[in-house]
């Protein structure tokens, strides 16, 4: 079948099972959405209009955090693909399966600094896993194959396809290639059987073991295996930032979050343990604080898809390259041959009863005394409320932190946040994709009031496609983490973070048609946020709380693990 | 130390630009580069000395593999090896002594002048790094009035590539097992 540029685009996201695409039009891509307007609905693919290119990729990037699925955007050139970078950069940073489409000037213009030109490519060759820029029409859809396979395989990430006008005006024959090859990308999948007998062996013999998982053990799918794993040898579990709901928070071994806001527990554990059993994460230095001090007497052992992240930033003892999962699987092999050879496991009741007398001594902890409302319990609510099972996005900054410390994620793929970037105005946005994706599941965007104000007129996309995302704005009238620093750090300089002019958050949501509530005393709280979660479709709900709330515990940046300030 | 990494990559649009991006995007240093196809169109070599400890030269070459079009990086500093660079170099060369001078350093480092005028000489030598050096400091004194010098390219000894070739196939057997689902 003799197709244009433009509808063999649509049919290779068909091909591709892509249900939606979160875009933005410009002269560049009018041929597509053309055909978006003649075909989409036919061919199943749904085009989300959000208001800004970022919020596109955000969206995208939700749609991929929460389902594992890759996230589709489409924008078009010069500001449409530069405004898209920082949503580039975000899921390059975290590791997200996200194709971005742009339009580019007709291949005779390109170069000649045309209206709407910029060097796409040239730009975003730093923050994606891999680029193209599509010459000819015949090219379009083994391009558009070869990036789908690249962004969700090995280490996701996205990758970005330039299209020219004309090559999406120009005819050719459509044939959608059944198979990929890309002879010079071949991701290990399975780990060396020598590095799974030295790790099994060094993970039986171990007396204070920590288990560390992150975002890794989510993309591929091992929360189960790691659970055995965990179980099996008895091991002290913790989450990334990234990796949390990879094991169940509520789950007995579990440790929660380590890290710069860590518990003192978890933090305490890992400085103290003789073996780091790494799983899906990259040791990034937020995790480990200063390195000479991170975890000095433990054996590393770090398995990882991407052969960069091992050795990078700690010295590595066993490293093991491979799929998350599969090596999992590959371990937990290898000790049931172990533990059938006779080989027995050392006794851990005494590095258990340590890391409780370490909980205890610090929990984490917050104080709801008077009228005024505090973060943490909106969180602590939000938790009860949903039972633990809603979507959760963030954005960045302390409710970011409250909420991973606080939420419990049991489960993967519930737990969406711009860990890596750290890219304000990510939550709503990505909440936004994450219900798009997963419809009929309760999806909360809890976000600051500087981080929202940076993405609110995607209020219009929710309203316009009735889009069932709750956004919870915890309001302290502060860009709080840098007042927090600023208080910690800079001698309560608060120089340029103080935000208490803002709109009327309820007043706004209204204004876009979204059911909007606030809550100002505690007492409020509870009914507040049953009644906006009640609400069928999207919802606005305004917490006013302390401004001055501190996050903590906190390892100060470049600081050791240990020297973490808890109050 | 320096390192000589040699990389086979697709030859395409901006895949110079890929590699040299790497290299400034992580804030590692290109010494001199060398690029050109190879007897299959399709593919270019390029040719890299860096410098760097023992873990930066571990990221440099692993980054370079994550590269999606990069089919095969050798840090060829690691096997035996030959290295070689070209000079062309425009001498003073006035008639009398002078041009003796520079005919006799010409025989002794096995150069060729291939380009003749009444006061000066084009040279054209290839050598190591060592060399080029060692002769562009002879001709100093002289005068050197322009300079030209590629990169280095670079290959693994024959002998030196077969040792390779076994051990690889030695590490890469294990991808074949089949997973054993006692799990």
């Amino acid at each position: 079948m003799k197709y244009r540029g433009a509808r063999i685009f649509l049919e290779a996201l068909r091909c591709e099972g892509i249900d939606a695409v979160f875009g933005y039009p410009g002269g560049a891509v009018l041929h597509i959405y053309d055909e978006i307007g003649k075909c989409g609905t036919e061919l199943g693919i749904k085009h989300y209009l959000v208001r800004h290119e970022q919020a596109a990729l955000f969206a995208a990037a939700g749609y991929a955090q929460a389902t594992g699925k890759t996230g589709v955007a489409l924008v078009t050139s010069g500001p449409g693909g530069t405004n898209a970078v920082t949503g580039i950069t975000n899921a390059f940073m975290d590791s997200l399966p996200i194709v971005v489409f742009t339009g580019q000037v007709p291949t005779h213009l390109i170069g000649m600094d045309a209206f709407q030109e910029a060097d796409l490519t040239g730009m975003t060759r730093s923050c994606t896993k891999h680029n193209y820029l599509v010459k000819k029409v015949e090219d379009l859809a083994p391009i558009v194959k070869e990036a789908f396979y690249v962004a969700n395989s090995g280490r996701p990430g996205p990758v970005l396809v330039d299209l020219p006008k004309d090559v999406t005006a120009a005819v050719t024959d459509f044939n959608y290639p059944e198979i990929v090859d890309v002879p010079s990308y071949k991701p290990q999948v399975y780990g060396d059987p020598k590095q799974i007998r030295r790790a099994v062996a060094a993970m039986m013999k171990a007396k204070r073991p920590v288990l560390y998982i992150g975002g890794g053990a989510i993309t591929a799918g091992a929360n189960e295996e790691v659970r055995l794993l965990a179980e099996k040898l008895n091991l002290p579990t913790t989450c990334t930032l990234m990796g949390l709901g990879g094991f169940p928070a509520s789950h007995p071994l579990s440790l929660g979050m380590l890290g710069m806001h860590g518990g003192y527990w978890t933090n305490m554990a890992v400085n103290n343990s003789d073996l780091l059993i790494s799983i899906g994460a990259r040791f990034d230095d937020r995790v480990t604080g200063k390195l000479d001090e991170f975890a000095k007497d433990a054996k590393i052992i770090h398995v990882d898809i991407d052969p960069s992240n091992i050795g990078k930033n700690v010295k590595t003892d066993i490293p093991i390259v491979g799929d998350a999962r599969t090596v999992t699987k590959q371990l937990l092999t290898e000790l049931a041959n172990q533990l059938e050879a006779g080989e027995t496991i050392a006794d851990k009741s005494e590095w258990h009863q340590q890391i409780a007398d370490w909980k205890e001594q610090h929990p984490f902890w917050f104080h709801q005394d008077g009228d005024i409302i505090k973060p943490q319990y909106v969180i602590k609510e939000l938790h009860r409320l949903t039972d633990g099972k809603a979507v959760v996005s963030a954005d960045v900054g302390q409710h970011q932190m409250w909420t991973a410390q606080l939420y419990g994620f049991d489960n993967p793929r519930n737990w969406l946040n711009s860990g890596g970037l750290g890219a304000m105005g990510y939550g709503f946005p990505a909440g936004m994709g994450a219900a798009v994706a997963r419809p009929g599941e309760t999806c909360v965007a809890v976000v600051g009031d500087g981080g929202f104000q940076m993405t609110l007129m995607e209020l219009a996309t929710i309203k316009q496609y009735n889009i069932p995302i709750k956004v919870l704005v915890i309001n302290n009238g502060f860009l709080g983490m840098v007042r927090q620093w600023q208080e910690q750090f800079y001698a309560h300089n608060y120089s340029q973070s103080d935000i208490a002019v803002q709109p009327d958050f309820v007043k706004l949501a209204q204004a876009y048609g979204v059911p909007a509530f606030r809550a100002e005393k505690v007492s409020e709280v509870t009914s507040t946020l049953q009644e906006a979660l009640n609400t069928p479709g999207p919802a606005l709900i305004e917490m006013k709380v302390a401004r001055e709330e501190n996050v903590f515990p906190i390892v100060p940046a470049g600081a050791a693990l240990k020297d973490m300030i808890l109050q | 130390m320096r390192h000589t990494i040699s990389l086979t990559v697709a030859n395409e649009y901006g895949m110079l630009a890929r590699v040299a991006g790497l290299f400034s995007a992580r804030g590692y240093q290109i010494d001199s580069l060398c690029v050109a196809p190879l007897l299959n169109d399709e593919l270019s070599r390029m040719t890299i000395t860096t410098h760097g400890n023992d873990q930066i030269i571990e990221q440099i070459i692993k980054q370079l593999e994550k590269l999606v079009k990069v089919y095969e990086v050798h840090d060829l500093t690691k096997d035996a090896h030959v290295e070689r660079q070209m000079v062309l170099l425009t001498v003073n060369a006035a008639m009398g002594e002078q041009r003796q001078e520079v005919l006799s350093l010409v025989e002794i480092f096995r150069a060729k002048v291939v380009d003749v005028s009444t006061d000066a000489f084009i040279i054209e030598m290839t050598g190591s790094a060592e060399k080029v050096e060692a002769l562009i400091d002879l001709l100093k004194p002289i005068g050197i009035r322009d300079l030209v010098r590629t990169g280095t390219v670079a290959m693994t000894r024959v002998a030196a590539i077969k040792a390779r070739q076994a051990k690889y196939d030695e590490e890469e057997t294990f991808s074949e097992l089949t997973l054993n689902e006692k799990v």
